[in-house]
């Protein structure tokens, strides 16, 4: 009886510890992110004062058109979700059907292709960089999104592996009644795989729109002409052009991380459980 | 794999006598089909370019006139390259470092998310939100909180009465900055621990406490052993990311203040897209894939002594 006494008073204990440090941790993850927010409202004169002020006085909201319009970055937005939208076309139609076969279907070399796709996971960016620039290049692409979109029609190793693992958690009945009943693949995959599906599927979309809106160096160096500048990129021409105060560049911040963090919030529970399924049983 | 489809074929074998292809044959043709694009993108983006990116580092070429053969011409001058070898300095110290230090951090957080305490889920979004933001728009954010004059670091410092360091103005400074920036990322592998700590069965957690194991003697010897798995997996990506950084690179620091942050990937695009040395270029990117896959095989070739795996399957 004690010692059961003991134990809860320790466990609150614990639980109180762990309450306080979670609470610590959280601020300090916030405290870039506020930082940014409070500094896009200040007045010039308030960004350049030491030591720092946490609350804007007063709160200047004209920062933020400002920031938006002294470079087109509404062109730059228009850009951005066309390069995300046509990826992510891509990585949904491709990656859908390669990883069902990888899930349920069965034929000589699979393994051996399976793990060669894994392994493809592990090559960094910058050894296939430059030839497939001088590939591209060669096609004409340089200045054209193409070498943005084109290669997500064709799979990617990360996905393809995640929505492996969560067509394999499906019951295979359900398509074996589909195909008694004499649905082709397509049928069962559109219609039986995807709607049980949903946590995996939302979970490669966020992915896939994040990658498109934060990726750098791809449209970095194939993209050029200012018209055609994602947000990113548009970001870096921001500080290039305006050697103001810091306050409009966090502005431009905040409107550029602002869709990310939406998207994020309205996806997070089905997301979560997405990485979960995906990334473990290995 | 004898499935439901296959069961069905059988029985109705009049079905299957109509068909001149097999059911079994029909299957795997489709898996080839619909596995074709994958195919494809593997040979065009992936087996060629590497193929091709192993030519060009024998050559010298800046894209306008033919490729130039010279051997190993290009790896003989990297030898010598002074800034070669500071980037690679570099970006070994940041791995070194960042590697280990994300990877308990994220298991620290992952740990104070798997205890039983009323509103985990708000912390879990908390501590996941920064890894859904990334790119040139949180460089800039964080080049601002770094800012030695007027950035929020070191006007807490101030309140303190602690001078605070230049940062990322530092030749001393900027390296730790961007690792202690990596540290707000952590997002993913915590997922995946806390993931990995969920799998493991409370029975064995009970059982460790009714022989008298307290809260440490469990972590060390339940938690973590059951953990290896998934500690391995996290250790690759991060190797594998950590070589890559780029973007803090471009946007805070262009490799300076006096190549202090020259980090390999930094290096090879201003050889290959600003200098235009693409033979050059694409023999760094060699040797920066080498070190990646060297030390992947070590780390998984060691793993049989430290991975611990739970039963078969």
């Amino acid at each position: 009886m004690t010692v059961n006494n003991v134990r809860t008073r320790t466990e609150r204990i614990v639980h109180f510890v762990v309450y306080i440090v979670l609470i610590g941790l959280s601020v300090l993850m916030l405290v870039p992110l506020a930082w940014m927010l409070s500094s896009a409202l200040k007045p010039n004169y308030e960004v350049f004062q030491f030591p720092q002020q946490w609350i804007p006085h007063p709160m200047l909201w004209s920062n933020f058109p400002k920031a938006l319009v002294f470079v087109p970055f509404g062109r730059f937005f228009v850009n951005t979700l066309i390069i995300t939208f046509g990826t992510l076309i891509g990585t949904l139609v491709s990656n859908v059907f390669i990883a069902y076969a990888f899930a349920r279907l069965e034929a000589p070399g699979k393994r051996i292709m399976f793990y060669v796709m894994l392994s493809t996971m592990m090559l960094p960016y910058a050894i296939t960089m430059i030839p497939q620039y001088a590939i591209f290049s060669k096609l004409g692409w340089v200045n054209t999104y193409w070498p943005l979109i084109f290669p997500a029609f064709f799979g990617s190793p990360f996905f393809i592996f995640l929505l492996r693992q969560f067509f394999m958690g499906i019951p295979r009945d359900l398509e074996d009644a589909a195909a008694i009943d004499g649905a082709g693949v397509f049928r069962t995959v559109l219609q039986i795989i995807v709607p049980l599906s949903w946590p995996a599927l939302v979970t490669v979309c966020i992915f896939s729109v994040q990658g498109s809106w934060n990726d750098f160096l791809a449209p970095l160096i194939y993209l050029n002409k200012m018209s055609l500048f994602t947000v990113q990129l548009g970001l870096t021409y921001f500080v290039g052009q305006y050697s103001g105060g810091w306050n409009l560049l966090m502005a431009a911040s905040t409107v550029v991380l602002l869709p990310i963090l939406v998207m994020f919030y309205f996806g997070q529970r089905l997301f979560v459980k997405g990485i979960i399924v995906g990334g473990l049983k290995g | 794999m004898e499935t439901g489809l296959d069961k069905h074929a059988q029985l109705h074998t009049e079905g299957r006598l109509r068909r001149s292809v097999p059911l079994r044959v029909q299957r795997r043709r489709l898996f080839y089909i619909l596995v074709s694009p994958w195919v494809f993108g593997f040979l065009a983006f992936v087996l060629g370019p590497m193929v091709y990116s192993g030519y060009i580092s024998f050559t010298r070429w800046n894209l306008l006139n033919p490729p130039q053969f010279i051997g190993l011409g290009n790896y003989s001058q990297m030898m010598q390259d002074p800034l070669f070898w500071q980037s690679l300095k570099v970006t070994t110290i940041y791995a070194v470092v960042s590697v280990p230090l994300t990877s308990a951090f994220a298991l620290f957080l992952a740990i104070l998310l798997n205890q039983r305490v009323r509103g985990v889920s708000i912390f879990r979004t908390i501590f996941y939100l920064p890894s859904v933001v990334s790119g040139v728009a949180v460089s800039m954010v964080f080049l601002w909180v770094f800012n030695p004059q007027f950035g929020i670091i070191n006007s807490m410092l101030h309140d303190f009465g602690i001078k605070g360091p230049g940062w990322v103005e530092s030749p001393h400074w900027a390296l730790p900055t961007i690792i202690i920036m990596s540290l707000w990322g952590v997002g993913s592998p915590m997922l995946i621990f806390l993931a990995g700590l969920q799998g493991i069965p409370p029975d064995l957690m009970e059982a460790a406490s009714l022989d008298g194991a307290g809260v440490w003697r469990k972590f060390v010897s339940v938690t973590i052993p059951l953990l290896t798995p998934t500690i391995l997996f996290n250790v690759i990506l991060s190797i594998i990311n950590q070589f890559q950084v780029f973007t803090q690179a471009y946007v805070m620091t262009q490799g300076g203040p006096l190549d202090s942050t020259l980090f390999l990937v930094y290096y090879i695009f201003e050889n290959a897209f600003q200098y235009l040395n693409m033979g050059y270029g694409a023999a760094l990117a060699w040797v920066l894939f080498f070190i990646v896959f060297i030390l992947t095989v070590i780390v998984f070739a060691t793993s049989g002594k430290w991975v611990f795996y739970q039963g078969g399957d």
